[in-house]
């Protein structure tokens, strides 16, 4: 993957008032990421994101996309940017069809009625293009947004929450469809989303703020190491398996649960021994699975920032 | 792209219902208006014309087309920058409260150009809405009660003017009007570019003209010095065309009067915008 900037962040500073959202956000993504934009509610994202987008002027830092800044190549960024800010807002009184074609006669690009039928099928909406927007579910709109940020064949693509509201297969569907960004298409995307599991997930880069500054950024592979896991066990004897595992290992900070979970750290390689330890003390295991551990990785980080 | 956003904005106004209300009542008010001289007219017109009647005879077709034209403008002025703004006070702000200035302003096109576009939009809603007036008032009022020399009762007395002098200077009265309700027009998308929701900009709106009304109205020394420069001071003057001569310089003060507080009132709204956060 290369590592050519496609957007660098400088510490970037915004105050609504008295109110300081940003004050010290700083961050690069590069051509080719999934980067995973993190923080707890309150944190700036939203308005780190509008800055992006040149929805909000920064009060200081620096933005720059595609080497490029807003103070006098705006249209330029723009054309290159696919956006869903928040959540997709149509109007209700248009068709789908209308309403991309709205979008599209501005986006600087040459798309026809064509591309827009081939869009609302890739996004799954080939049949509703005719029907007008009040009528659409929230997971309906967030796939025409998905279809309206695709349409004009940007390079990068934001997307800030973009599976807020949506139900479980609604999540899975739009998970699926940023990895076919990635995979087939070959975009930059910029994920803001409270969900850590999705982010986890699809996510090569990432950053985390907090109180207006950036906390830490890297790889997800570095900042989260993969050997390194949280394990879930779900057996019959919750204690008796928790005595056999600190007989062997007595430094291990073994939590339980309840009478039939715990949870432990382990390093990847330790997992098949701790298994075979515990069959052979005759404890059936019904269940081992790693925790997600962004989860973990996201309110330690967050919850030190608090006691600092 | 100006051109592109402003045929965008076109397809929103005239997919709103709000836009047809508009009309929709226009064509119901003038509805009344014709049928009331219809059923009336008659007796109406003799009433006004009673207390000329000692040192006047008036002969012929007093009740015309053209007369009740005159009076549909002059009755239905006042009410119609209400329906103009209705539409107008929603462009931006309605866009703020649906959400979707957020998508449009993420776009490759200047904030400016998306006021301009508005305002371009907004003009042509107003113009159309001026030529169905107009439409409405003159082909209806005329192919129903036929043409004539029509009587003006203004400040220095009758003015009657001739049935062959009377189209130009409702051509000329339209288009003063038109102007008029354009700044109504600009004034309620200025305001719309500070607000997050269309009710705020109408009754807004509204609320100038009442105000500016009441102290154009109002014979205190103080407000004559900034009577002259109040844009509704000269929402009136498409009447002085019905005058004869017609005061062509207090008509040129007022086009510029008019024409200015466009001007303004949009290089407000563009500089608002564009210096917008958008938040919403």
């Amino acid at each position: 993957m290369t590592t050519e900037p496609i957007i660098r962040v400088e510490h970037l500073a915004k105050r609504f008032g008295t109110f300081e959202a940003v004050k010290d956000v700083s961050f690069t993504v590069n051509r080719g990421d999934v980067f995973g934009f993190l923080g707890p509610n309150g944190a700036g994202k939203s308005t780190t994101i509008r800055c992006l987008l040149s929805l909000i002027r920064p009060d200081a830092g620096k933005v720059e996309l595609f080497g490029k800044s807003y103070a006098n190549e705006r249209s330029a960024i723009l054309s290159n940017i696919g956006s869903i800010i928040e959540k997709p807002d149509f109007y209700r009184y248009l068709s789908a069809e209308r309403n991309l074609e709205i979008f599209a006669r501005i986006s600087g690009a040459n798309v026809g009625k064509k591309d827009i039928a081939e869009m609302l099928d890739f996004v799954g909406l080939g049949d509703r293009g005719k029907h007008k927007v009040k009528g659409f579910s929230h997971g309906m709109k967030q796939r025409l947004g998905i279809a309206q940020t695709l349409l004009h064949q940007p390079e990068l693509i934001i997307l800030d929450e973009p599976t807020t509201g949506l139900d479980p297969q609604g999540i899975v569907e739009i998970r699926n469809l940023i990895l076919r960004l990635r995979t087939e298409q070959n975009k930059t995307v910029v994920l803001s989303s409270h969900q850590l599991s999705e982010i986890e997930l699809i996510a090569n880069r990432m950053v985390i703020i907090n109180k207006g500054k950036t906390i830490v950024e890297g790889a997800v592979q570095d900042l989260l190491d993969a050997n390194d896991l949280q394990v879930r066990i779900e057996t019959d004897d919750a204690s008796a398996a928790k005595s056999v595992i600190l007989a062997a290992h007595p430094t291990t900070d073994v939590t339980q649960l309840n009478a039939r979970e715990l949870e432990f750290p382990v390093h990847k390689d330790q997992v098949h021994l701790i298994n075979q330890l515990l069959v052979n003390a005759g404890i059936p295991i019904h269940a081992i699975e790693p925790k997600r551990k962004l989860e973990d990785y996201f309110m330690n980080i967050i919850s030190s920032e608090h006691v600092a | 792209m100006l051109l592109k956003n402003t045929w965008n904005e076109f397809i929103k106004i005239l997919s709103k219902p709000r836009s047809y209300l508009g009309i929709g009542a226009l064509t119901l008010l003038i509805g009344i208006i014709i049928f009331a001289m219809k059923a009336d007219g008659k007796s109406i017109i003799s009433f006004v014309t009673a207390s000329f009647e000692q040192t006047l005879t008036f002969n012929g077709h007093i009740l015309n087309g053209y007369l009740i034209a005159f009076i549909i403008l002059q009755m239905l002025i006042v009410h119609v920058p209400l329906l103009v703004a209705l539409v107008t006070g929603d462009l931006i702000a309605g866009e703020a409260a649906m959400g979707t200035i957020r998508m449009l302003a993420t776009k490759p096109i200047s904030r400016t150009n998306i006021v301009l576009s508005k305002f371009i939009a907004g003009a042509a809603y107003t113009l159309f809405i001026i030529i169905w007036m107009g439409f409405l008032a003159l082909f209806v009022s005329t192919t129903l009660f036929g043409t004539g020399d029509v009587i003006v009762l203004n400040s220095d007395g009758l003015v009657i003017l001739p049935e062959a002098d009377v189209l130009w200077r409702f051509g000329a009265g339209f288009c003063v009007a038109f102007l008029s309700l354009l700044t109504v027009s600009s004034l309620s998308i200025c305001l719309s570019a500070f607000a997050e929701n269309s009710i705020g900009p109408i009754v807004a709106t509204m609320s100038v003209i009442i105000l500016f009304t009441i102290i154009g109205s109002l014979d205190v020394t103080v407000f004559d010095t900034i009577k002259p420069y109040l844009f509704t001071t000269h929402m009136v003057s498409w009447r002085s065309l019905f005058e004869d001569p017609v005061p062509w310089s207090t008509i040129r003060q007022s086009v510029i009067i008019l024409v200015a507080h466009n001007v303004v009132l949009v290089a407000i709204a563009i500089i608002r915008f564009n210096k917008k956060d958008i938040t919403s």
